[in-house]
């Protein structure tokens, strides 16, 4: 052993720093959405997110793209102000208006100076954005060709053609299927009365999540979230989307004018709120997670130079999100990668871990969780899937303690409940031998 | 202006002290979280790089992960991934720099791991000959498979006509099929050295601390003689240059790149800031010209933006691009953009306009400190261009001194057809193998 190596010993042993647990704060605004608070003052900014169920599962069937296209005009015109107004008024005040969307969620995010006067006219445009969007239009059917050209200009890229044929493949008729931008041809026939009663249905206040950090107290953040609540509709909080089914095995190839394959291999994952988060989480870390520190990465990376990145991942959402194992690799070797990668992950659901392995992504995750947490854009995030998935208000004081008991029999039990290496989707985008 | 009142000096106070052996240290107090980021910078990056072995900085950077005579290949990720902490690199034009995230009491392991490699690094013939290939995968995805990226890298080989900018970071495929790891031996013995090399810490630590860390750790290092650089200035261009790109593509793609100053002199030069303001104003958000012309208003483009980065060690580049809108052709597209850019010339900006871009650099500056990691970047990018950590901590007050006139002046002055390079892509079908084959070059034996 050399002296470097007794350091390291040390420094594993050292106890965690003492993670001040977040001071979450919840409460319901009289029109029933739901607020979760963080109040920080080290810095004199304020961030919020407001959240519906809203994203791309739920378009109606024949109108692929309507979530995202109502999303994106919600600042795009609103209660008496035009596009360039709202954009004008923001950028007075240096705020920042942005927004989220993805399969389950629509969001809008600000983050803006604490003072008032700027904090005043950045709320007062969140808070028209939210309530009041016009729909105008004219705009409408600008916004309708720049997101029709977006997915025009995604087609070049192997990845997102990759991306999209998985989410079909493994998802068939469930409404996580199709992709987040919609179908150019069904965006077309997209009306504004279809947006106006999206809208009205998936904007409504019980549907809404509100998250907050920032340099105020807990009466202004009240104040605030009513103020954003009053406006909203009083639809009532939307329906879960139904559970998925498992595909069956199947495997495409995509002819693609790529220099390189695609490769992309999964099945149907795990919910937010399944008990066995915790232990795919942690075990994917030894199997394609932990970046550097994981098998996919060594097996394809280091020892044969097969791709620059592979990896695993449990994307967990409302109801079960996605496995997806993913790499990129020079077209004539896609079928040696492909090997390597289907080796390596059936190795593992019928192995699992070693305990070394399973140590050492515990002594990662735990002792990393404080980088999770160290800016108020982060914590946001943080706040935002709480609030949104209805995860427990200390979920990030029991995270590492939630790691830390994971063992190796919990890693086998919880990838054989969930992923049959029989049964796996692939796609290959890129291969010239298309099948 | 409302804006002036709520922030004074934002910026904390930087300590930057330099190691007999030349090592330059610079801590940035920030204790917000128990966290810290520790960054190695290395004034080193593809800029410094000779033809025939483009992209060996880059390739350089992977083999700093594969191991030295007490850490193995893979040990160095392991250990920091052990200790919490995520680590990573990247290569720039300017510069090659390597970080650890961790928290905060772990920053002797990772002064200790980098100061291993920089000393004691060894480069494996077959390692080597492993990682080249992952540095052909990650050209493959990040340039030869993305249009625009193609379109960019062509662009730059256009516009710079004898500076080293002209080649890619990534370097020539062709080169790095013929790379060796003499190469990278030879890079690594030339340029990595204290001497060479900036330590920028940030996040809840003392000064004091991570300046005694630094002697313990990198002190021992000896200094060794850098080579001679040479002076490389770009000939000053004397007419248009144009290119077009034909890759398989869906959409047209514009990008129109004119030469222009960078920050040498931060206390007296005003162009740069003058141009960081005319950048905010043609773009950067929804409320900014081009995105409100060209997009808005008259729908000729579904995107478009513009750039200008003031802080390099080689010559600078005013950039704008943008996506056409459906029907529109890239032609009508330049000349709008060309339109806009004579308004600024002839009319000049708006106090308005120039309160506003002015309100959000004061106003991102605040924003900014939310991240420790971003705070160490700037303090990075500012130190190995050559510019003292004051430059950074004045930025923002010599931007609020900028004038109307002056933006107007910088954008008469540099952005002139005679300094213009412009890329149009020019989208080809996309069929299964349609990708050319490179010309066989002579030493091309395989």
């Amino acid at each position: 052993m050399s002296i470097k190596a007794f350091c390291i010993a040390l420094l594993l042993n050292l106890p965690l720093a003492a993670h001040a647990a977040l001071a979450i704060q919840h409460w319901q605004t009289p029109q029933g959405a739901r607020v979760i608070f963080v109040e920080s003052h080290q810095l004199p900014i304020l961030d919020i997110s407001v959240d519906f169920a809203a994203g791309s599962a739920r378009d109606p069937a024949g109108q692929a793209g309507l979530a995202q296209l109502t999303h994106t005009l919600l600042d795009q015109g609103a209660g008496g102000l035009s596009d360039t107004a709202i954009a004008h008024r923001l950028a007075d005040v240096g705020a920042e208006l942005g927004g989220t969307f993805d399969r389950d969620r629509a969001g809008v995010t600000l983050r803006t100076l604490v003072s008032a006067p700027e904090r005043n006219v950045a709320l007062d445009i969140l808070a028209r954005v939210l309530q009041q969007p016009d729909f105008q239009p004219a705009v409408m059917q600008r916004e309708k060709q720049r997101l029709i050209a977006g997915i025009r200009e995604a087609e070049a890229d192997p990845g997102s053609v990759a991306e999209k044929a998985f989410y079909r493949a493994v998802y068939g008729d469930h409404p996580y299927a199709h992709d987040e931008a919609g179908e150019p041809a069904e965006i077309e026939r997209l009306t504004r009365a279809g947006l106006q009663q999206f809208y009205r249905i998936h904007y409504g206040a019980p549907n809404a999540v509100i998250s907050m950090i920032g340099d105020i107290s807990r009466a202004e953040a009240e104040a605030i979230a009513a103020r954003l609540a009053s406006g909203l509709s009083r639809a009532p909080a939307v329906a879960s989307l139904p559970q998925p089914v498992a595909a069956a095995a199947m495997e495409r190839r995509i002819a693609f004018p790529s220099e390189q394959s695609h490769v992309l291999i999964g099945a149907v994952g795990v919910a937010r709120t399944d008990p066995d988060f915790f232990p795919l989480f942690v075990g994917n870390y030894v199997l394609g997670g932990g970046g550097f520190d994981s098998r996919l990465m060594r097996e394809v990376r280091d020892k044969r130079g097969y791709a620059y990145s592979a990896y695993s991942y449990f994307f967990p959402m409302g109801v079960a999100g996605p496995f997806q194992l993913g790499l990129q690799t020079r077209r004539e070797q896609t079928d040696a990668a492909l090997a390597v990668a289907r080796d390596t992950v059936r190795r593992f659901i019928a192995e699992g871990p070693t305990e070394a392995e399973l140590a050492q992504a515990k002594a990662n995750l735990t002792g990393g969780f404080p980088l999770r947490i160290d800016s108020n854009k982060k914590i946001l995030d943080y706040l935002a899937v709480i609030g949104f998935y209805r995860l427990p208000l200390d979920y990030l004081d029991t995270w590492v303690a939630k790691v830390d008991a994971v063992d190796v029999a919990a890693v086998k039990q919880a990838f054989a409940r969930h992923i049959d290496p029989d049964r796996l989707v692939t796609v290959v985008v890129g291969a010239s031998d298309a099948r | 202006m409302l804006l002036a009142l709520l922030v004074g000096s934002a910026q904390a106070a930087v300590t930057d002290v330099t190691l007999d052996n030349g090592l330059r240290v610079i801590v940035q107090e920030d204790h917000r979280a128990p966290v810290m980021v520790s960054q190695v910078w290395y004034r080193a990056g593809s800029m410094d790089e000779f033809n025939g072995t483009t992209g060996v900085a880059h390739v350089l950077e992977h083999m700093m992960f594969r191991g030295t005579k007490d850490v193995p290949s893979g040990e160095f990720s392991k250990r920091i991934a052990a200790a919490g902490g995520r680590e990573n690199a990247f290569t720039n034009r300017d510069h090659t720099a390597y970080f650890e995230q961790m928290q905060k009491d772990r920053l002797p392991l990772a002064m200790q791991l980098e100061a291993d490699r920089m000393a004691n690094l060894v480069i494996r013939d077959d390692l080597f000959a492993k990682e080249i290939q992952v540095v052909m995968e990650e050209r493959r995805l990040r340039t030869d498979d993305q249009p625009q990226s193609v379109v960019y890298e062509r662009l730059m080989a256009t516009a710079y006509q004898d500076h080293p900018y002209r080649r890619p970071i990534i370097g020539w495929m062709d080169d790095l099929k013929h790379m060796t790891a003499q190469d990278a031996r030879d890079w690594y013995a030339r340029w990595y050295a204290p001497n060479n090399a900036t330590l920028v810490v940030a996040g809840d630590v003392k000064a004091d601390d991570v300046i005694a860390l630094a002697r313990r750790y990198f002190g021992p290092i000896p200094a060794r003689p850098l080579p001679e650089r040479k002076p490389q200035s770009e000939p000053a261009q004397i007419g248009e240059k144009r290119i077009a790109v034909k890759v398989p593509a869906k959409l047209p793609y514009l990008l129109m790149t004119w030469h222009a100053p960078v920050l040498r002199d931060w206390q007296q030069d005003t162009t740069p800031y003058a141009l960081q303001i005319l950048a905010g104003v043609l773009s950067g958000n929804d409320s900014a010209r081009l995105q409100s012309a060209l997009v808005k208003r008259r729908q000729i483009a579904v995107s478009t933006s513009a750039g200008y980065d003031a802080v390099s060690r080689g010559p600078g580049m005013f950039m704008v691009d943008a996506t056409p809108a459906p029907g529109k052709s890239a032609a009508e597209l330049e000349q709008a953009i060309r339109a806009e850019l004579e308004r600024v010339r002839h009319d000049g900006i708006s106090e308005a306009e120039l309160a506003r871009v002015k309100a959000q650099v004061i106003a991102s500056d605040v924003y900014q400190r939310d991240s420790l990691f971003y705070q160490a970047m700037q303090l990075g990018e500012y130190v190995t261009a050559g510019l003292p950590p004051a430059a950074l901590e004045h930025r923002v007050d010599k931007l609020r001194k900028v004038t109307a006139a002056e933006v107007q002046a910088a954008a008469r002055q540099w952005l002139q057809d005679d300094r213009l390079s412009v890329a149009v892509l020019d989208p080809q079908p996309m069929q299964a193998g349609a990708h050319p084959a490179a010309i066989p070059g002579a030493r091309d034996v395989h």
